[in-house]
This record gives C-alpha cells, structure tokens and sequence, in this order.
C-alpha cells in the first residue's frame, strides 16, 4: 500500500497535514440506492474507516462494474471511475500497474465479479496486484429487477426462473482461493464494527485483497441472510475466525469445529470429553490454502458460517515484480536512449 | 562437395546487370524460408539495395510436412531503383519440395529461373502435393530456365565430416545452402548472415559452424558446379541519402510507439492478448523496459483494453494492440473510452476476415469496424499508416491526436505492412514531431469535463494529484462537471460534442498531397497498406500518358479538410482496396460522388498490374 502516511484535506499538497474525517469522504452527489439497501451500511463503514487508513485522500481510487453496488464510486469524495460490466478488475490493474503508489479499490457484486466478469477476476487475483476487492453478494441481479445470479441457491424462483434456478452457485471465496488469492475475508452489511475491520484489514494486506460482503437486497431477495444473520441467532450460526484461535462458536461458547479423520469438517458440542484442543486452530497465515478452502466450504444449515480473516498470506505483488523489472533493465542497459533504439540493428548509409 | 576444389573457373562466369529481381524462396513451414528470405533481404539491404517484402505463411505452425497447405513462401523484390512492392510475379523461384513447386509455380514469370531442391521430389512428397508424375522427368516446366539442385544431399555431403550434430540438425541447415547458392547467383557478400549466425547460435559452437559451413558450401557449389553459366548483379539503388536499416511494420510501430512516449515524456503502457499478426508488437515492447515501457499480457483482449484505459485514467499513454476478432472484443471497452474522453490507442493489424478468417493473410476490411463498430454514437479518430516506416510517424502521430484532443485513436495496419521489410531512412531526432503532453494539476475551478477553446479536450487530471478528486465512468455525463446525467437536452449536447472533438482534429492535420496533377480525369485514391502498388500503378500511367493522380488517406477520421474539394478535381475517383467497398462507400456517402469501387479480398496485397489494368477500363468508360 501507499507509503504516503499523511493526512491531507486534498486541495493544497504543502498544507498542514490535517484529520480527515468521515465527512471528506462523502462526495457531493446524492445516493440513490433503493432505501434500506444493505449498500448504504457498506458504504457508511467504508467512508468512517478511509480517514484511518492513513492513505492521502488523492491517492485513493474506487473502481467498479456495473450493477446496483458499482455506483459506489460516485458517492465517495476519491478518485473514481465507474467502469463497464464485469471489467473493474482489468481497468484497476491498469491503474495500479501503472501507479504502484496509488490504494485502488475495486467494488462489485456478484453479478458482475462472478458471472460477466468472472475471467477478469481470477486473473487479477492470481497476479496478486496490490487491490483490495469488495464483492457485494446480495445473491441476485438488483439492477435489472430480479434475476438469479451465479451466487442464489439452487432451486430459487426468481424473474428469470420461475421453476427455480437449475444451475448450481459458485462460492465467491472457494473461487478467490482457487485463484490463489493472498488474503481472503467474510463480512455482513450489518455487522457494522466488524466490517469496518475487515475493510481494514484488506487495505494493510499488501498483496490482492479479496472480502465477499453478505448485503441485503431488501427489494428482489430480502432476508437472503437473516436466518444466520439476524441479532437472536447470529452467534449459533455463524463463526467469526481469529488467527491461532480454535474454532469456537455459540452464544454459550459451547460448540466447535473438528476435522474428522475422512478429512471432513465436524461440528462439536464442548464437553468434558471433547475440548477446545479437539478443535481446529485457526491459521490463516498457513502457506497452502486448504484449511482456508474447507472453511469457504462451510455453508448454512449444516454448518455456522464463517466470517473474518479467512487467509492472510504475503508474495510479491504483480506492480512490485514489474517496476523492479524496468529497474534491473534500465541497470543492466542504461535508461533508454531513442537515438541508440532508431540506429539499432544492421545499417547502412547511402552517400 | 569439398570446398577446396571450388575455385576454378570463377573469373570465367559471366556477369550480368539486372534493374530488379524479385525472388520467392518457397519450402515447408519448417524448412525455414522466413528466414532464408529475410536474411537475403537484409543482406540487400545493406548492400544498398531497395527491397520491399512479403512474407507468406500458413496459419498452422507446423502443417504437415510436405502438403500444400503447410508451404510457406517469403517474396522479395530489390533493386537498383526506388520500388514500392515486393512485385507482382517472381522472376525467381526456389523450391525446397514439390508442395512448394504446385502451390507458387503459377506465380513465377515466364521464362523465370527455377530452382528445385531434386531430393525432395520422391514418391510420398510428390503424392502429397498431388503429382502423378515427377513434374521434374516430363517437359510440364520446359516454359522456365529450371536447375534441379539436390540440396538435401549436397548439404548432407558437406556438414557430414564436418560437424557433431544429429543428421535431423544437419538437414534443418539446408535452408543455409539454398541461401549460400542464391548468395552466389546474386553476387551477394556472406558477411551479414555469417554475423547472424554466429550472434543467433553462440552459446552452440557446433550449431554455429555448421550454418556457416552449409552457407559457404551452397555459395561454393554454385561457384564450382557448370549449372549457372551467369551471375547476376543488381546495383545499390539511387535513393535518398542517409542512414538506413530494413525494418517491418511491427517493429516500426513499436518503435513509433516508444518514441511518442519519449517525445510526450509520458510513460507508456501496453496491455494486449496474443494475437496473430499484432504479436510482434508486443514482443518488442516487452522488451525495451528500460524506456520505463510497462507491458500487460492481460487475460483477454476486454481485459487488455480496459487495462490501457486504466493506464490512461492514471496518466500513461495508454495503449492496446490486436487484430480484427480483438477489436470486436475491445468495441464495448472502447465506446467507454469514448464516455471518459481518455487517450488510448488501440493498434488493430488487420488480417483476412470475418471471424478467425485467415489469421497470416493480409485484408484492409476492419474500416468500417473501427468506424462504427460500436452501441451508440461513439466517433473515435482513425489514422493508417501507409508503409512499413510510416509506422512508426503514424504511432507517434497517432498518441500525439490521442493526447492533445483527449479521445481514443485507432490505428489500422494490417498484415502487410506487419510482417512486410523495407529500407527505413532512419528520422533525426531532432525533426520528429514535439508535442507536449500537459496533465492538469490546478485545484481552484476544476470541472472534469471543461472543455478546451480550440479542440473541446477536457483536462486530463490523474489520481494522486491533490484536490482534483472526482469520477469518471460509462453513464452519459454532463457537460462541464462530469456528473451522471440523464437529462434529455444535455445527452444530445454531448453526442455532438464527442463527435465535434474528433471532427476538429481536421483542424490539426496535413491537406491531403496529390500524387500527379491536382485535377485531371482519374484520381486514384487509397489509404492504408496500399499505398505503393497504386503510387507504382499511377506512375506507370503517368509515364504512359494518361491523366491520372493519386492520393493517400492516412488520417481516416477526420478525413483531411482538402478532400472533398479534391474529389471534385477530377472526372473519376477510383478507390482500391483490400475489402468489399468501405472507404468508397464512406465517400459516397459524405462527399455524395460516385466513387468506384475496386475490391480485392484474397488475403494478398494488390498487383500493380491489377491496377492498371482497372484504370485503363475506368479510365476510358
């Protein structure tokens, strides 16, 4: 991430590093999200986390698709750049190959990432440029009024399947890992504190940052997370992951999560007989991802589904790889000289 | 063949001056004829030759070997004179098998030498190319001066005891033989190749001598053998003095490409997807990292387009490069380009069309592509370069329109002129077009969509500059502030306004030059690739007499603010192209003339006899 620790208030580079604040990044263009959309709370706990994040507000570009969550970029007071369907990540990876210095932010949805967009996205991921990318799954096509997407459950009526969905989901972080992502993470709309961490934690991590955020589309497929979301049952239903810690969940603390010896994922009451050391440890920083991949796996019912940090590795980023090879060219052959390139090669003078 | 019993009879041979040769080297697709032709264009063109090329070859990389889809050929044409074409017909031909013989022979002049490589023409070889009978025993050739070479063995022959290579490496030398033979029957010096070889091979000692071993034994063999009774000599040619090397369209575009960022003192940024026949561009780019170039393989054609849009919105010269089935990819991309007004440029090698179509041969049929191609009315500026060395002014002029006019460029080579060679009069550095790229940094007053006075650009404000936050993207804007809008009034301002940007460029080119007399009764007019079959073909005209002018589009849109009035200038206007029709049909309808179409669409560049031929029966009608 940018090396440029400072706050400005934008406007002036020589001014007083001054506090920015939640207000600097609100642009002033008026959000029309369909009222109660989960992309407002994303987009509050985004703007309240920028100013600390310690990146100059100049530096800061959010880059989307198309779809109900791409018009994000217009509501924050950053560089933006609202982009076509599917392509946000190839347009950030011109961006961010092109000015390492800059923090670019993709938004997208999982329409967008996943269906339509769904090869630029693994590839951006596996060249590990230094992005972080927020995927709004709200499990439906919103902005085209209702339409199942690559992410709604089988079985599911809607505008485009009134039989139900006979295509069977892609699971947007068992994709990312596939893709070999370097840091992988789960978070809530409504699980404000949470989120603003995970939003966090992506910009820290050097190195591609992929977060799956659960957002409620309250108009074509409302509810889609209450039955694990919701206040009364959410600590049964879902696990939230902490690095070194045992996979413990429950209101009481009273349940796990076990590896069987048929390599499958069992949960556990906490007794006398079984204890936390039954328990896996969580590790996100493991150098394979495949405790991360069988977690991704962990879906409701059967399962509490996991949020947090699901993996959190470091290699070197794509832009890094590729300013140091300009830098070993131009130390092994001098910076380029024009008049040398044109007179390269077998030449000959005619008198 | 030994090579110390070779030095008779050489001052006996007789001599003989020749204005021009154009010479077919034709074999298997793994026999190396590329690169037999290209080392004896190179070695003509230090010799200070002109030379102008055609490569050939088949789409397979290798087909299988001795079938008539798997030949290749390499035509080249070099003189003592200014030519403008690898030439209509060879006057030579070698071929390496019997495939090669069946698919060029009906090309080869009458009376034109030809030279067989015997050991290839057995039983299999000769079923497969479709002979029932060996062309080489009946009297099917007797209409050219025919030598039957066995170059297979004779190569064999001198490598053997020479070298420790395998007798498969041995084989894959002849190429080299052939080469040392024509080197000899041209009275061409070996020094270029032997440097070659020995750069190409010199981490394999062996390898190396036994190229230059098989070289030295072809020339040597033609020296010695009584098969030639004369050698022939074609003169350096009168042309511009200066400082020259042979160069492609490929590599000049590269080159345009990094001297418009040199002169623009902006980095450049090349996304593209492989892509035949544009690769080669990016394989050069790659390759010059210490110009600070960045280049992209990005995972498909969208993805390297929106990546060079990416670049541009971060302040690079943004650039993509493809092929026809790639700017399809590239089009929804582009009209983005089109919303943002950012400078990018988008190199399109136009090849045989539609679909993969004929991925090696060359075709002009992208215009109208690259015209329209697009939703909405999305206007992008058009330039083509008119030979190889244009390529690289028109790179340079192509991010030069691209950068002053903020709007996306496209820039139609085509097949041809890619992987085609001529002399390149190397440009000073010091009289290459200056043009000053500003990005805007003032914060007070700043609007993303202010427009310039003269040519309507908007400022190019690029992220990590302090105060000019704001956002750019595909919904329709408005004017000034760059906000969403979808008012009704402002959506019709704007769609003039995007095409009055590219319109004003008219403003900021060259009048279009006239080839011949500013009127008369034929204007021939061209663009692109084509530009030194029809100047040749109206020259021959001219010499013969008729009224007959030309000239050459290479600003497409605009059109040059002189050609409507030139089109009026004359009784006819024919317009020769590699497509069905399409500038004339863009003439038609602009300028309201009936302009007469001369189409070609076969995958190869125009004849100058073919054009001639049209103007003498347009001329007369």
């Amino acid at each position: 991430m940018s090396a440029n620790i400072e706050n400005t208030n934008g406007g002036n580079g020589d001014a007083a590093p001054v506090k920015l604040t939640r207000k600097d990044y609100v642009s002033d263009q008026e959000v029309r999200w369909c009222p109660g959309c989960g992309d407002y709370a994303i987009l509050a706990q985004v703007q309240k986390v920028m100013p600390e994040l310690g990146i100059k507000r100049e530096n800061t570009v959010f880059v989307s698709g198309i779809g109900c969550s791409s018009r994000f970029p217009y509501y924050m007071n950053t560089y933006g750049f609202h982009s076509i369907h599917g392509r946000a990540p190839a347009v950030a990876t011109g961006i961010k190959a092109s000015n390492p210095e800059l923090s670019v932010w993709v938004i997208t949805g999982d329409g967008d990432a996943l269906s339509i967009g769904g090869n630029h996205l693994i590839h951006a991921i596996r060249r590990n440029l230094d992005i972080n990318i927020l995927l709004f799954n709200n499990r439906i096509y919103g902005l085209t009024k209702g339409q199942y997407s690559p992410t709604s459950e089988f079985g599911k009526k809607t505008k485009s399947t009134p039989f139900g969905v006979i295509d069977y989901p892609l699971n947007p972080l068992s994709v990312a890992l596939a893709a070999e992502s370097t840091f992988v993470a789960r978070s809530v709309d409504t699980f404000t504190t949470h989120l603003q961490e995970m939003v966090e934690r992506a910009m820290r991590h050097k190195g591609v940052s992929f977060v799956e955020i659960y957002q409620n589309c309250n108009i074509f497929n409302d509810h889609a997370f209450d039955m694990f979301t919701e206040r009364a049952v959410k600590d049964d239903r879902t696990i939230s992951l902490e690095h070194g810690k045992p996979l413990v969940f429950g209101k009481e603390k009273n349940r796990g999560v076990k590896m069987r010896s048929d390599m499958h994922l069992e949960v556990v009451e906490l007794n006398d007989t079984t204890t936390e050391a039954d328990l896996i440890v969580h590790n996100e920083k493991a150098p394979d991802s495949y405790l991360a991949y069988m977690l991704s796996r962990m879906e409701y019912p059967d399962y509490p589904v996991p949020i947090g940090v699901f993996r959190d590795v470091e290699k070197p980023t794509y832009e890094d790889l590729l300013e140091s090879q300009i830098e070993s060219a131009i130390a092994k052959l001098g910076p380029g000289s024009l008049e040398k390139l044109i007179n390269s090669g077998d030449t000959w003078v005619i008198e | 063949m030994s090579s110390t019993t070779i030095l008779n009879n050489v001052e006996e041979r007789h001599i003989e001056e020749l204005d021009a040769v154009t010479i077919r080297f034709a074999g298997d697709s793994g026999d190396g004829m590329q690169l037999t032709g290209t080392q004896f264009t190179n070695t003509s063109a230090v010799l200070g030759n002109d030379i102008s090329t055609l490569p050939d070859f088949p789409a397979e990389i290798r087909a299988p070997a001795g079938s008539l889809p798997g030949v290749s050929g390499f035509q080249l044409n070099f003189s003592n004179h200014d030519i403008r074409t690898p030439g209509d017909a060879p006057n030579v031909l070698v071929a390496m098998n019997p495939a090669a013989l069946k698919v060029n022979l009906a090309d080869l002049d009458a009376g034109g030498i030809l030279i067989v490589n015997t050991d290839a023409f057995n039983e299999n070889n000769l079923k497969k190319a479709g002979y029932a009978i060996n062309p080489l025993d009946d009297d099917s050739l007797s209409g050219y001066r025919l030598f039957k070479i066995p170059i297979t063995t004779a190569n064999r022959a001198a490598l053997r005891d020479e070298v420790k290579i395998s007798s498969k490496e041995i084989d894959r030398c002849k190429n080299f033989w052939a080469l040392g033979l024509m080197y000899w029957l041209y009275d061409r010096p070996l020094d270029s190749t032997l440097n070659w070889i020995e750069a190409k091979f010199k981490k394999n000692a062996e390898l190396v001598k036994a190229n230059i071993t098989a070289l030295k034994a072809g020339f040597a063999y033609a020296e010695a053998a009584e098969l030639f009774t004369t050698h022939y000599r074609v003169k350096r040619a009168a042309i511009a003095p200066g400082k020259y090397r042979n160069i492609t369209g490929n590599e000049a575009t590269a080159l345009g490409c990094i001297a418009a960022s040199v002169l623009a003192e902006k980095p450049l940024f090349y996304a593209s997807y492989p892509i035949t026949p544009a690769s080669d561009i990016l394989h050069a780019l790659s390759s010059y990292k210490n110009f600070g170039v960045k280049t992209f393989q990005a995972e498909d054609e969208i993805a390297a387009m929106c990546a060079a849009i990416g670049a541009a919105f971060a302040g690079q010269l943004g650039l993509t490069g493809t092929s026809g089935p790639g700017l399809a990819l590239k089009s929804e991309a582009l009209g983005l380009a089109v919303m943002t007004e950012l400078p990018v440029v988008v190199i399109d090698v136009q090849r045989g069309g539609p679909s993969t179509g004929l991925p090696t041969k060359t075709e002009q049929a992208d215009l109208l592509q690259a015209m329209f191609g697009r939703n909405g009315e999305c206007p992008v500026a058009i330039v083509a370069p008119a030979t190889a060395s244009d390529c690289f002014a028109m790179a340079i002029e192509a991010f030069r329109i691209a950068t002053k006019h903020m709007v996306p460029v496209i820039y139609l080579s085509d097949g041809y002129l890619a992987n085609g060679a001529e002399p390149w009069l190397l440009p000073k550095l010091d009289e290459l077009p200056k043009f000053e790229v500003k990005y805007h940094t003032e914060a007070a007053g700043f609007q993303p969509y202010a427009r310039d006075g003269e040519t309507l650009a908007r400022p190019w404000g690029i992220p990590g500059t302090p105060g000019l936050e704001h956002r750019i993207g595909g919904i329709e804007k408005q004017d000034i502030t760059g906000n969403v809008s979808y008012d009704a009034e402002n959506h019709m301002h704007m769609v003039k306004t995007r095409q009055e940007k590219v319109d004003r460029i008219a403003n900021d080119i060259p009048d279009l030059e006239v080839f011949g007399e500013a009127e008369g009764r034929l204007l021939v007019l061209g663009w692109g690739s084509t530009c030194g079959s029809i100047t040749s073909a109206v020259e021959e005209m001219q010499q013969q007499g008729y009224s007959v002018s030309s000239a050459h589009l290479r600003h497409l849109n605009p059109f040059p603010k002189n050609l409507g009035e030139l089109l009026g200038k004359f009784d006819r206007v024919l317009v020769p192209e590699l497509n069905m029709g399409q500038l004339a049909m863009l003439l038609r309808a602009r300028y309201l003339i009936p302009a007469i179409s001369f189409p070609k669409v076969k995958g190869k560049p125009f004849k100058i006899s073919e054009l001639t031929a049209k103007m003498k029966e347009v001329y007369e009608d």
